[in-house]
């Protein structure tokens, strides 16, 4: 058994559904520690916040260097704590920041690094997809500390509550990992719905909707679904970029994928193949996206839509 | 200034969409410099690691005006990982003159999103990295990015040298014009082996088990909206326990 570091995700102060997935990957591997990265005097707020998954051990570093500095600053300290605790696997989550906080430690302790898996086994082998999902690769880092990203939403979370140890430490940020810095910092606009990649079902409109998302959004609201876009409707300006679904977008896994006016490009499914359930509603019974429906509707998507919506709020009612 | 740019070679060959983008940005960069001279001091020079036949898409970067190009090849990288690709690049442009390195943000074929940022870790250079936006200040020798991300919007800004990546938005790549295609054709492309960058590590610190096809996903029902489509849809989200 070798021990795991954790890179604990927060989002606005508190420790996100993705801590928990990468502590359950972790913890089929070995005992569990998690490192916190806070703002000074919001160490102890950010690490009791982790009250779930298989957790043995919080380990609080403060500085305001990580906020100012970002990826470079992060690194640097993940760095010095491996070298002092010397687990044998690091885990952090697949998001940008994430990934190159990865690649940056793995540089910095002459280590392999595996990105995006989507399943580790207790050796430390790792399940990744590739080629836009169609293909299934088993990795092994074979240096002595394995890097490895665990893709969101793929790994069943253990929900366990816990109450780890805390340990505070403090570690500076060395002056090679200040040299970009943070002038403005905006967190990115919020609706009510959940996060797109942390959603169990999202609803996608595509260049269909013909700029018109008012009907996905009233579907994805009745079944509190998150909402995606096709880049057709982003780059038309329809909807945000940050709700981009795709290769170039956001790569999402949820329990139901619903793609409306979605032709099926493979740039598209790229970001959406591996969700559990594909529902597509397209007029075109050519379109390549029913390939992967679990259920395909050929008909027009509004008044596919407007009627789901009320039948789902006639049975809830 | 001096513009190093990186681009990959996919698997055929073709330059990366992603690193059109960085392409693209490293031009403007220097145009809007007054500079892309044949000699002259502002200049794009493209920088691969890949297989000899990478040499068709690094042709395609010079085709749309970038003015020099080195390519890395050798047998010994044959499936090197992101750590020694990362570390061959990184040696090969400490041995230039380059003040600004742009990348794409992920590779088309490894799309790991790791080899800039391990670059910048490598050189100890400024990261700046999925940039939306960048402006350049060259009397102050600053850099400065709109980094976009699922996490947010953030304005970042270095000194020189600095390691950036572009995100797909940050512009329109392009076209190479007739005149540039055949340009580019006259242009000699740097094809170095690893013996001319001095000691790199070559060994790949992760592998590959296997892999395998994914099995194909189950057929479902398609059915043709008469009318009852909406309610089916209903039954089908009940039957699946998600309303
Ligand atoms: C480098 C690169 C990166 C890319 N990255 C991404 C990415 O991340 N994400 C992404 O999505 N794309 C990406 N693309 C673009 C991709 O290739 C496609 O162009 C895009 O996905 C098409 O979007 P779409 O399906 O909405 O539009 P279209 O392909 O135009 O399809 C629209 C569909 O809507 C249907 N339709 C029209 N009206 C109705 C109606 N009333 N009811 C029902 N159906 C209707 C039509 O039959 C059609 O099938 C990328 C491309 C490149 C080159
Ligand atoms: N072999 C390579 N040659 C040149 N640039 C590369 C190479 N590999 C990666 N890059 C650059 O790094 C970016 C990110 O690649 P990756 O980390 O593999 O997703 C790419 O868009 C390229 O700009």
């Amino acid at each position: 058994m070798s021990n795991v570091v954790i890179l604990a995700d927060f989002v606005g102060g508190v420790a996100s559904k993705s801590t928990v997935e990468i502590a359950t990957a972790g913890a089929g591997i070995g005992e569990v520690t998690a490192l916190v990265l806070a703002p000074v005097g919001q160490g102890a707020q950010y690490a009791n916040s982790i009250t779930q998954g298989p957790i043995a051990k919080i380990i609080v570093v403060e500085s305001n260097d990580f906020a100012l500095h970002g990826v470079a600053a992060v690194a640097d300290v993940v760095s010095q704590v491996i070298n002092e605790i010397k687990p044998g696997v690091v885990l952090f989550v697949s998001h940008a920041f994430g990934k190159e906080v990865a690649g940056r430690v793995a540089m910095k302790t002459g280590s392999g690094i595996i990105t995006d898996a989507v399943d580790i086994s207790p050796d430390g082998t790792t399940t990744q997809l590739v080629f836009g999902g169609s293909t299934t690769v088993h990795s092994k880092v074979t240096s002595e500390l394995s890097i490895i990203t665990v893709r969101p939403n793929t790994i069943a979370a253990n929900f366990v509550e816990v109450n780890p140890t805390q340990e505070v430490k403090s570690f500076e940020v060395s002056p090679s990992a200040k040299k970009a810095t943070t002038t403005s910092s905006l967190p990115p606009v919020k609706g009510g719905r959940p996060e797109l990649t942390e959603a169990n079902i999202v609803v996608s409109g595509g260049r269909g909707t013909n700029g018109d998302f008012s009907v996905v959004e009233a579907f994805a609201d009745s079944l509190g679904a998150a909402v995606g876009a096709s880049r057709a409707a982003t780059d038309a300006g329809w909807y945000p970029h940050s709700h981009q679904v795709g290769q170039t977008g956001k790569t999402v896994s949820p329990a139901l994928y619903v793609a409306c006016g979605i032709s099926g490009a493979i740039q598209h499914r790229a970001g959406m193949q591996t969700s559990k359930l594909i529902a597509v509603i397209n007029k075109d019974p050519e379109a390549p996206l029913f390939e992967l429906a679990d259920f395909g509707v050929v008909g027009d998507l509004f008044t596919v839509l407007a009627g789901a919506t009320e039948g789902i709020q006639a049975r809830k009612a | 200034m001096v513009d190093g740019l990186l681009d990959r070679a996919n698997v055929d060959a073709v330059l990366n969409d992603l690193d059109e983008y960085a392409v693209e940005e490293a031009l403007r960069i220097v145009e809007a410099h007054g500079g892309n001279e044949e000699g002259g001091p502002n200049t794009v020079t493209v920088i691969s690691m890949g297989p000899e036949r990478a040499t068709e898409a690094v042709r395609k970067a010079l085709s749309m005006g970038a003015n020099a190009a080195v390519l890395v090849s050798d047998p010994a990288l044959a499936g090197a990982d992101a750590v020694v690709t990362a570390s061959v690049l990184s040696q090969l442009i400490s041995q230039g003159s380059y003040d600004i390195v742009i990348c794409g943000t992920e590779s088309t074929d490894a799309r790991m999103s790791v080899v800039p940022a391990m670059i910048s870790e490598k050189l100890e250079w400024a990261q700046l990295t999925f940039a939306s936006k960048v402006e350049v200040d060259v009397a102050a020798q600053k850099a400065s990015i709109t980094r976009t991300t699922e996490a947010g919007v953030d304005e970042m800004s270095a000194q020189w040298p600095v390691v950036i990546s572009v995100v797909e938005k940050i512009n329109e790549p392009r076209y190479p014009s007739f005149k540039g295609i055949m340009a580019a054709k006259k242009k000699t492309i740097d094809v170095v082996g690893l013996a001319t960058l001095g000691t790199v590590p070559t060994s790949s610190w992760s592998t590959v088990i296997d892999s395998a096809p994914r099995p194909a996903r189950a057929a479902g029902v398609v059915i043709t909206d008469d009318g009852s489509a909406s309610q089916k849809f209903v039954d089908f989200l009940v039957e699946k326990k998600l309303i």
